[in-house]
C-alpha cells in the first residue's frame, strides 16, 4: 500500500509539474539512512564485515566493510568436533563457519558488480530475502545467516536495506562457495 | 487536475486487479473432473518430449484452454484468462499430489498443490508453505510437495509459463533419444492439433512445416533437451540470476558453460561449468548427480539422483560430439 501511494505520489508530482527531483534526493538519503540503521542493529556486520585484531582485540576491519569472507583466506579443513555437545566452529574473522551444514561463508553485500551485490535489482533482493534461498532461486541460505529474522522486516525496510547496501563503497572479493557437510552427522546431543 | 483523476482512478484500481482468488479446497472442485475418476473432455490431455524428472513419478498433465494462446513469441506463449493446467503426480502406482496453475487475470495466475487421500477419490489443497513428507519414492527418501513460493520459483514472478506446454515441447518434431520421454497416447494433444483446433494463434507461418527442434547429433539433443527441461527454468538469460551469466536453454548452453562458474567441483582446479571431454571436471554433471543440499541441482522437487540423465550427459561430456574436430 506504501509503495502504491508513493507511486501516486510520485505520478501526481510530475504530472503537476511540481519538484519531485528536488524533493527525492532527501527521500532517498532518509531511505538509505534508514537502511543504515537496520543493518546495524539487526547485526550484519557481525559476520559480514570481517574482524581484524587491533590494540584491544578483534575489531571490524571497516576497509572491508560489508564485503564478507575475505577472499585470501583461504581456510584449512573444518576442524572435527567430536566432544557433543560442541557442534560447530567459527574463523577469527568472523566469516566462515563449520557445523552440521557443512562449511559456510559469510556473502559479499557491497555494490561490487562481480563478487556483490552491484548486479542485483531490489526485485531479486527481495526474491531472495522471501524464499530463503541462495539467489533467490538456488540451495537454501545457510547457517549462521539468521535469514528467518530478516523475512520478519517489512517490504519498506527491505527496500531500505537494499538501497543502503547499494549506497556504501564496493569492494571485490569473491567469497568461496560451501562446502557439502561430511557423510557422518556430527552427533547433535 | 481533471484529467489526472480518470489516471489516478486506474492506477487505484490496478492493486485489486492484480489480487487472484484462492484455489478451490478439493481438486474435484477446480474443473478437472466431469465425474469422480472421469476427466473432462474439455480438458486435454498432452505429454512433454522433454519431461521434468521428478524422482521417477509417473505424471499426467492436462489443459484447459478457454480460448487461443497468443503464439507471437515462440519462447513465451500468452495463454488466454481462464487457463487451467494440471499435473498428476504417481509414485508406486499410487497418486501423490496433482498441480493446478490457473490463469485467473492478464497477469494473475493461482498456483495450488493438492495431496490425494489415502482412498484415491480426491485430493486436497496443501497449505501454502507445502507438504514436506507426501511419500516414499525409494528406502528412506520421501517426496515432498512444494511450496507455492517454490512453484513460483520455477514457473516464473511475473511471466508465468505451463513450463511442460511449450513450442518445443509439443513439437511434432519428437526427440525419440529423449530420457525418459513418454510415448504419445492417443487423444495427446500436439502442436497439430493445438493449430488445427484454433488454439495457438500469431505463429509463424511454417511452425508446422519447421517445427522447433534442438540442433545438433542425437546424443547432444537428449543432453539439450534435457538441461532444456530440468534446468533452463531457472538458468536463462531473459531471467537473469545476478552474478550468473548461465543459460541452459539449448541455443545458448554451449556458449555459457565455458566458464568457472562459482561453484567449482571440489578437489578440481580445472573446473569449469561444462568441460567438453572431462566428465570429472564438470560442475553441471556433479551438481546433477548430488542431492546434498548445498550442491543438488535441480535445488527443489527432487530427492534422488536421475542416475540415467547423469549417465547420458556424463557419456555426452566425454565424448564432447559438440565441440568441432579440428
Amino acid at each position: 500500500m506504501t509503495l502504491n501511494r508513493s507511486f501516486l505520489l510520485a505520478i501526481l508530482g510530475l504530472t503537476l509539474g511540481t519538484g519531485t527531483a528536488q524533493a527525492a534526493p532527501p527521500a532517498q538519503t532518509k531511505l538509505v539512512q534508514h537502511g543504515a540503521y537496520l543493518v546495524r542493529v539487526a547485526g550484519c556486520h557481525d559476520c559480514h564485515t570481517p574482524l581484524k585484531m587491533g590494540p584491544k582485540g578483534p575489531e571490524p576491519d571497516m576497509s572491508r566493510m560489508l564485503s564478507g569472507h575475505p577472499e585470501g583466506l583461504q581456510m584449512p579443513p573444518a576442524p572435527k568436533l567430536t566432544e557433543a555437545p560442541w557442534g560447530w566452529a567459527g574463523s577469527l574473522t568472523m566469516t566462515a563457519f563449520s557445523g552440521p551444514w557443512g562449511v559456510s561463508y559469510a556473502a559479499n553485500l557491497t555494490p561490487d558488480k562481480e563478487t556483490g551485490l552491484g548486479a542485483w535489482t531490489e526485485a531479486q533482493f527481495f526474491q531472495m530475502v522471501r524464499s530463503a534461498r541462495h539467489l533467490g532461486q538456488g540451495r537454501a541460505i545457510l547457517p549462521p545467516m539468521p535469514i528467518q529474522n530478516l523475512q520478519a522486516a517489512s517490504d519498506a525496510d527491505l527496500k531500505a536495506i537494499f538501497a543502503y547496501l547499494h549506497s556504501i563503497p564496493a569492494v571485490k572479493n569473491k567469497v568461496p562457495a560451501p562446502i557439502a557437510p561430511a557423510p557422518t552427522p556430527i552427533p547433535m546431543h | 487536475m481533471p484529467t489526472l483523476l480518470p489516471a489516478l482512478l486506474a492506477l487505484g484500481a490496478w492493486p485489486g486487479a492484480a489480487k487472484a482468488p484462492a484455489p478451490p479446497r478439493l481438486l474435484s472442485q477446480t474443473g478437472l473432473y466431469a465425474a469422480p475418476g472421469l476427466v473432462a473432455a474439455r480438458n486435454l490431455p498432452y505429454a512433454p518430449q522433454y519431461p521434468l524428472w521428478t524422482d521417477g513419478a509417473a505424471k499426467a498433465r492436462w489443459i484447459h484452454l478457454p480460448a487461443a494462446i497468443d503464439g507471437r513469441d515462440e519462447a513465451g506463449w500468452v495463454f488466454p484468462v481462464g487457463t487451467k493446467a494440471w499435473k498428476e503426480f504417481a509414485f508406486g502406482g499410487r497418486k501423490v499430489e496433482t498441480r493446478l496453475l490457473w490463469k485467473t487475470g492478464p497477469g494473475t495466475w493461482v498456483f495450488a498443490s493438492y495431496a490425494w487421500n489415502e482412498a484415491q477419490t480426491d485430493a486436497v489443497l496443501v497449505p501454502e508453505g507445502g507438504l514436506p513428507d507426501a511419500a516414499e519414492v525409494a528406502p528412506g527418501l520421501r517426496h515432498g510437495i512444494p511450496s507455492r513460493a517454490d512453484c513460483r520459483d520455477c514457473h516464473g514472478q511475473e511471466r508465468v509459463e505451463v513450463l511442460g506446454f511449450t513450442a518445443l515441447q509439443l513439437s511434432p518434431d519428437r526427440d525419440p533419444g529423449a530420457l525418459h520421454g513418454e510415448p504419445l497416447r492417443p487423444g495427446m494433444i500436439t502442436l497439430k492439433d493445438l493449430v488445427a483446433r484454433r488454439l495457438l494463434r500469431r505463429a509463424r507461418p511454417d511452425l508446422l512445416s519447421r517445427p522447433p527442434r534442438i540442433a545438433g547429433d542425437p546424443a547432444t539433443r537428449a543432453a539439450l533437451g534435457y538441461l532444456q527441461a530440468n534446468c533452463a527454468t531457472c538458468h536463462r538469460a531473459d531471467r537473469p540470476i545476478p552474478g550468473l551469466d548461465l543459460d541452459l536453454r539449448p541455443a545458448h548452453a554451449l556458449r555459457t558453460t565455458a566458464g568457472a562458474g562459482s561453484f567449482p567441483v571440489p578437489g578440481q582446479p580445472e573446473s569449469r561449468i561444462l568441460s567438453p571431454g572431462h566428465p570429472e571436471r564438470s560442475a553441471l554433471l556433479h551438481r546433477m548427480g548430488s542431492r546434498d543440499p548445498i550442491a543438488q541441482m535441480p535445488p527443489l522437487g527432487t530427492v534422488r539422483v536421475d542416475q540415467a540423465a547423469v549417465d547420458h550427459v556424463r557419456r555426452w561430456i566425454a565424448d564432447a560430439p559438440f565441440v568441432p574436430s579440428h
